[in-house]
């Protein structure tokens, strides 16, 4: 973000003397002005699109992050951390955010990685297949809740299931407050239902970029499937992966509809905080800190993601 | 040994006959050219013996061993893919080291096999690049060093000269002639170049749409074309034909001259003779120069004979000019003779 306001500035004096130069030395600085006025250009094209990022973006997120930092005297201050760590669900929800992340995200990384090399594989059927494993993109976070609410309610379809089946007796509560795993179990197969597609539809673009030769020669020269992906398609993926992970990481961080559907407020969670720190009680500065740390954890997440998959420059294709 | 025997092999890609029953045998350390225009099944014929393609029908042999079911790697074979497929993640060692890491290589043994394929290959100050700092032909080197590697019974290229530029290429030709006769290897390539083809083979399989049309020594090809697409395929430019009947048992009329011929009893041929078998002076053939074309060493006259192109190689000196008729001599023993029914050979 910082970033690109700097981007911003630079290009309009560059802009201004280019435009000097062509007026002045015509016919001396022809070239000169032409390459001045084609490095400007870009910027030029692209200020509309910063402008309105800055109004719409970077002024109201300046204002949440002076709201976290300050107090009603607009002195600044932490106590809207303090008070944000000294709740007592706080280690409750960080841990439960942490955690769904940490176990929804490889799980998603593994299948859409799995399903998209199936995908890529097929010669019949795959825009069907394609098609099918995507249509929970076309679903809102909420209404997909309520979906997997309907399947694991006391009176859902799992439950009718099961019962049906003589397995049970009484009706299970799966998502009481008693049945903690059930419920995490739950909310995990909601999230790894409704978001792996997002990965998928980015990992098989990508597949499709690289040469078919590459996997070729791997075969002749003697990598079984397994070496085949792990020598060569995964590190010629790396930067669709990074995408891919980048997006998901930090879906995953800003995880709440799904968890409100099926848990209510049992399974408290970073953005369900912000949302009762905003609604419920009112208490303004207490979640804009919460947003405040969402960011900051998404910002170091993607780091990593960014690390993790680095490729040196000179190895790109 | 490395004897590659392919057996009555097809393939089929949905209605496209890409290949009908080809058979042919390669001999140990045998250089074997697959020539023919662009279509015509090469690639697919090398990918069926590499195991990357899956004949309709038919065997596949190397050594003694039938390889058809086998998967690719458990063939004994390395190959060149036209686009070199350097593996862009990995630097010039490794892509050398990869088949050698697949094959579990003791490191000291990986390191001396891709020091000396590297040096033999001229790239060794490259080895700790990326194939994205490298040129066309030095990409092309990594790809024939990552082969000599392997110290494969068999290397398959698919033309992996396609891609450079005309004086690297042939640089590259006589090189990798060298380097190959060294290696003991068998050796299928794959060209559309029919330089190329001559210079390297010790055979060449020439192929027409899915057939092996003639399978020869390159002179043999140059000098004895089993068919007409052969000669009308080599040679640059390539032979030229003219209409023939029958006067009598071996006398035929080709352009108003009568010639002898072969004592077939077909009432029509066709006429062949190379543009270099030709003298000028006195002979049967009326020619009608069209075009010059002077290239130095000699001089190329497109003529017409019979309503026919006609084309006619000269010494430079030859004084000739546009809208001249010349007098045209095929050399007797030079002259070849086809069936226009079943395009082959017939002979004299
Ligand atoms: N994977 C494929 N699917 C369908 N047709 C193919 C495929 N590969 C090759 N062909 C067809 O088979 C014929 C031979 O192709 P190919 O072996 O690549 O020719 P060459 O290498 O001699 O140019 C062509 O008509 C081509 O269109
Ligand atoms: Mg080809």
């Amino acid at each position: 973000m910082l970033g690109s306001g700097r981007a911003f500035r630079r290009p309009l004096p560059g802009r201004v003397s280019s435009h000097e130069t062509a007026l002045g030395h015509v016919h001396t600085r022809a070239p000169d002005s032409d390459a001045m006025n084609s490095r400007s250009l870009p910027y030029l094209l692209i200020a509309p699109a910063l402008l309105f990022l800055a109004v719409f973006f970077l002024y109201p997120f300046s204002l949440v992050a002076w709201q976290a930092f300050s107090t009603d005297e607009g002195r600044l201050t932490t106590e809207h951390f303090a008070d944000m760590v000294g709740y007592w669900k706080f280690n409750d929800t960080l841990r439960n955010t942490l955690w769904l992340a940490a176990i929804v995200v490889p799980i998603q990384l593994v299948l859409s990685l799995l399903m998209a090399t199936m995908v890529s594989k097929m010669q019949r059927g795959r825009d069907m297949v394609l098609y099918i494993w995507t249509i929970p993109l076309g679903i809102s976070d909420l209404a997909a809740g309520l979906i997997w609410l309907a399947i694991f309610e006391q009176t859902g379809y799992l439950n009718s299931i099961l019962h049906g089946l003589g397995l049970i007796e009484q009706p299970v509560a799966f998502l009481g407050y008693q049945s903690k795993l059930t419920l995490f179990v739950a909310i995990m197969l909601a999230e790894v239902w409704r978001a792996t597609a997002i990965m998928l539809v980015i990992l098989v673009a990508g597949i499709g970029l690289i040469p078919k030769e590459y996997n070729e020669a791997a075969e002749v020269f003697g990598a079984g499937p397994w070496q085949r992906f792990r020598r060569v398609t995964f590190p010629l993926l790396k930067p669709s992966l990074q995408t891919a992970l980048i997006l998901r990481v930090i879906l995953a961080f800003e995880v709440f509809a799904v968890v409100i559907a099926l848990s209510g407020t049992q399974f408290p969670v970073l953005m369900g905080a912000v949302y009762e720190r905003q609604f419920v009680l009112r208490d303004t500065s207490v979640a804009a800190a919460y947003a405040m740390l969402i960011l900051a954890i998404s910002i170091a997440f993607t780091l990593l993601v960014l690390w993790w998959l680095r490729v040196p420059k000179e190895a790109r294709i | 040994m490395a004897e590659i025997r392919i057996n009555r092999v097809a393939k089929q890609f949905g209605k496209t006959h890409a290949l009908q029953a080809i058979d042919l045998t390669i001999a140990d350390r045998e250089f074997m050219v697959l020539l023919g225009a662009s279509g015509c099944g090469k690639t697919t014929l090398l990918r069926i013996v590499a195991g990357l393609e899956t004949a309709t029908a038919g065997q596949v042999h190397i050594g003694d061993r039938r390889v058809d079911q086998l998967p690719p790697k458990a063939r004994g074979i390395a190959m060149v893919f036209q686009n070199y497929a350097v593996f862009p993640h990995l630097t010039v060692y490794e892509n050398i080291a990869f088949g050698l890491r697949m094959a579990k290589l003791a490191d000291s043994e990986i390191d001396k096999r891709v020091n000396r394929t590297a040096a033999l290959m001229h790239i060794d100050p490259l080895l700790k690049r990326y194939s994205g700092q490298l040129s066309g032909g030095q990409r092309q080197r990594v790809a024939v060093s990552r082969a000599l590697a392997m110290e494969p019974d068999v290397i398959l290229m698919d033309e992996p000269l396609s891609n450079l530029d005309a004086l690297l290429r042939m640089e590259m030709r006589a090189e990798l002639k060298s380097v190959l006769a060294e290696s003991n290897t068998t050796t299928i390539y794959v060209t559309h170049d029919q330089v190329e083809a001559m210079s390297m083979a010790d055979r060449i399989a020439i192929m027409d749409q899915g057939h092996i049309v003639q399978c020869d020594v390159p002179v043999e090809i140059y000098r004895n074309p089993a068919a007409h697409f052969v000669g009308s395929f080599i040679g640059n430019p390539p032979m030229n034909f003219l209409k023939a009947s029958r006067v009598d048992t071996g006398q035929w009329r080709v352009a108003g001259a009568t010639l002898s011929g072969p004592g077939s009893d077909k009432n029509a041929l066709d006429f062949a003779i190379r543009p270099e078998d030709i003298t000028v002076g006195e002979g049967p053939l009326q020619a009608e120069v069209r075009l010059l074309e002077p290239l130095g060493s000699h001089t190329l006259l497109a003529c017409r004979v019979d309503n026919t192109a006609f084309r006619v190689i000269v010494d430079s000196d030859t004084s000739v000019s546009i809208g001249d008729t010349l007098s045209l001599n095929p050399m007797a023993d030079r002259v070849r003779w086809f069936d226009p029914d079943t395009q082959l050979a017939v002979p004299s």
